[in-house]
């Protein structure tokens, strides 16, 4: 089977969401209807009845594998407020590990009439390799794969960008840390030059960006304040422990002397600039505790989003599939 | 048994012939070339009329699978394949299992070639024992028992000092010595190029320093051991400046590529195209076109197909673990012409990219239509272009990215020791 390019893999012929795999290829409508969609789901939770009837009698399936603690629980709230069954597959610790191959646990799960996956995998392209070879009537939900995509991650913390900055247009939004090995950076990347942000940049010491900045359409900087100057949006990435073993880091102390998001280096940034981090933090070494509990820092507010833009995400793409007709 | 091959347009490289002249093969040599001997009567006569008379194709570099891969090929499948696309001389790479480190696996390969009788197969011995890259062959066993150069196929060697001793127990006994020239370390696990694609896609890449940090390594082990080094596949711009600049002091060494690497760029793996996992990784158009380049200006002698088969499962896999590999047997006569069509080469030196150059590499007489020379023929049509379809493939393996794609020029014939061991289907 020849492999596609994203936009004609993720988009069915009335241009709807089929799979959600990456931001790219998506236009600025298709972000902004996730966006209120996500809006529309955002009060339910605060609600005494949570769920709402929209995927009753859908299975979704979790396809993990890898370990996740975050996006699999969130994933899991967002298809039970929409009233579907979910299931949870860790193939870290069954059938891959037992030699079976991708394709084989794929047909075998899809045997068991899932109509949706959530895929998280360590190789990037997993995602589209399962969209490629799943049965047209099955959707497939990047959770993250490799350092490629983690498009539904983006959509929450744009989602958090907009409940406090309202337009994109006149933003400045920088990414701190280790942009080339961040699936998250990426989709992130995508979705601010999407939405039409004045400017993206990403900051760092050059291990850890990517050599061609340009073909991502951000500015690289590496210094941090001089990054942050003036940003409205400063992103701070996880730092992986096995990139501090010397190769890319002599050692996290350096690191965070030069790049740890402390208060008052965060003062060259705008007076109103919001702090946000995919989680989890390692305090003292990407920020200081001070800052991820302080006024700006809005890195709990993301995970509280993150299930009502999942909730979107879910929903839209099996509403594509009703385009497919039958009984659907 | 006797064969005239009559009113072709005949294409000797070697030679420096291209004319309008009959080719006359009488048992398994060529007698002559234009008038046939006295008194000669052909048993067969093949009317090559508008067709193209050249060499058989000579490649120097196909992993043929066999022994201990035959879930991806068999020596009886690959040679089809070769002799479908023109080939009648391929050079066998040591990567099979067992490895060809000692002569009984050389006599296995040839013991099963001879059987087939379907195309010449050359064995390229291994460098180090086991491929590993530590201890080294036993090359004047592997050489008296046929090898005609050694490598360390894609694997790498332990340390320079490897190297420099596996140079110059290789020179000993006038062995040339076929290098990959690709830093391990800087590789790290890499499996596309370095560039704008890898970084869109989050991909594990390989800078085009990989490639001219070895190479740079390579060339000075070359002029330090005075071996016979041929550098094999090059994919970037400053690899193929580097040896074409140590050709021009007087270094005897020589290059070649593989056929897609003229024609595929990084690009093409956009959107996780399996089929376009190469190794070496398709690099920039720049690269591409420096490639092209050197090979017309003669630094690269040899185009070669670069064929690895693999079995449907080894493709079907996330980007990152799919085997590299592309299957060209079948494709490396049409896309060299294609070369022609894109004015890159002109038809003579397109050939001889793909006959002489590489037998000059190995010091062998084929790849040459003179009289007394094996008769190893392909006879093609330039005006009967076809189109690639994967169910039509000879070879076992189907991974190719040019299912589709057009080719200028059909193969009619192919005769390998003055035997045809292919023909088209006439056109009706």
């Amino acid at each position: 089977m020849p492999s596609q390019k994203s936009d004609k893999l993720q988009l069915n012929e009335h241009g709807r969401m089929r799979h959600f795999l990456t931001i790219e290829g998506l236009s600025r409508e298709l972000l902004l209807q996730i966006l209120d969609t996500a809006e529309s789901f955002a009060t339910l939770p605060g609600r005494p009845v949570k769920k709402v009837p929209l995927l009753r009698g859908r299975i979704i399936t979790n396809l993990f594998f890898e370990s996740s603690t975050r996006t699999r629980t969130t994933f899991e709230l967002a298809a039970k407020l929409l009233s579907a069954d979910i299931i949870n597959f860790n193939i870290s610790t069954s059938a891959t590990s037992k030699g079976e191959t991708l394709l084989d646990t794929l047909r075998n799960i899809e045997a068991m009439h899932s109509d949706m996956f959530v895929v998280r995998h360590a190789q990037s392209g997993a995602a589209h390799f399962i969209a490629q070879y799943a049965s047209p009537r099955v959707s497939v939900i990047n959770a993250g794969d490799g350092r490629h995509a983690h498009p539904t991650q983006a959509m929450l913390d744009m989602f958090t960008i907009r409940k406090h900055k309202g337009d994109f247009t006149p933003l400045r939004v920088a990414i701190v840390g280790d942009v080339l090995h961040s699936r998250v950076a990426r989709s992130q990347i995508l979705a601010l030059n999407t939405l039409g942000v004045s400017e993206v940049r990403i900051v760092g010491p050059r291990t850890l960006l990517p050599t061609e900045a340009r073909a991502l359409g951000v500015h690289a900087f590496h210094d941090l304040e001089e990054g942050i100057r003036d940003v409205d949006v400063v992103i701070m990435l996880r730092l992986q422990n096995e990139r501090m073993d010397g190769s890319l880091l002599p050692n996290e102390h350096e690191y965070f002397r030069l790049y740890g998001l402390t208060d008052e280096r965060l003062e060259s940034a705008k007076p109103d600039a919001i702090v946000m981090h995919p989680g989890p933090i390692n305090r003292g070494i990407e920020m200081d505790s001070a800052v991820a509990d302080g006024p700006r820092s809005v890195v709990l507010q993301q995970v509280s989003y993150g299930i009502a833009v999942r909730m979107a995400v879910l929903s839209m793409a099996m509403q594509s599939q009703a385009d497919l007709g039958g009984e659907a | 048994m006797s064969a005239s091959i009559i009113n072709g347009r005949l294409i000797d490289p070697a030679h420096d012939i291209d004319d309008l002249l009959d080719l006359h093969i009488d048992g398994n040599v060529i007698v002559a070339v234009g008038d046939p001997p006295a008194e000669f009567a052909a048993e067969e006569i093949i009317d090559a009329r508008d067709c193209v008379v050249c060499p058989g194709l000579v490649d120097l570099a196909a992993s043929l699978r066999e022994p201990g891969y035959e879930h991806k090929a068999t020596l009886a499948s690959e040679t089809a394949a070769a002799s479908r696309g023109g080939i009648t001389a391929l050079l066998c790479t040591p990567d099979t299992n067992p490895v060809i480190d000692n002569s009984a696996v050389v006599e296995l390969v040839h013991r099963i070639a001879r059987k087939l009788g379907q195309a010449r197969i050359l064995t390229t011995g291994a460098l180090t024992r086991g491929l590993k890259g530590e201890h080294l062959s036993e090359m004047a066993a592997l050489k008296a028992a046929g090898c005609v150069a050694v490598s360390n196929a894609h694997y790498p060697l332990a340390s320079t000092l490897v190297e420099r001793r596996a140079l110059e127990y290789a020179a000993t006994f006038g062995l040339p010595v076929f290098l990959r020239s690709e830093d391990r370390h800087l590789r790290a696990g890499g499996c596309v190029h370095e560039g704008a694609v890898s970084t869109r896609l989050g991909l594990p890449a390989i800078p085009s320093a990989a490639e001219s940090v070895a190479v740079a390594r390579d060339l000075a082990l070359a002029e330090h051991t005075q071996a016979q080094v041929h550098f094999r596949n090059l994919s970037t711009q400053t690899a193929a400046r580097m040896i074409g600049e140590a050709q021009s002091t007087g270094l005897s060494v020589t290059a070649d590529v593989a056929v897609h690497q003229l024609h595929l760029t990084e690009m093409d793996v956009d959107g996780f195209v399996a089929e376009c996992h190469v190794s070496p990784p398709f690099r920039t158009l720049a690269d591409r076109d420096a490639l092209r380049r050197a090979l017309a200006d003669g630094t690269i002698s040899a185009i070669c197909s670069d064929h690895q088969p693999h079995e449907p499962d080894a493709k079907q896999r996330p980007f990152p673990e799919t085997e590299p590999g592309i299957s060209g047997l079948e494709t490396l006569l049409g896309l060299t012409l294609r070369l022609v069509e894109e004015k890159v080469l002109d038809l003579p030196t397109a050939l001889a990219r793909v006959t002489s150059g590489p037998a000059d590499i190995l010091g062998l007489p084929y790849g040459r239509l003179g009289i007394g020379s094996p008769a190893d023929v392909c006879v093609f049509d330039p005006n009967r272009d076809w189109t690639l379809h994967l169910d039509e493939m000879r070879s076992e393996g189907r991974n190719t990215p040019f299912d589709g794609w057009d080719f200028p020029a059909s193969v009619t014939h192919t005769l390998f020791n003055g035997r045809v061991v292919y023909r088209a289907t006439p056109v009706s």
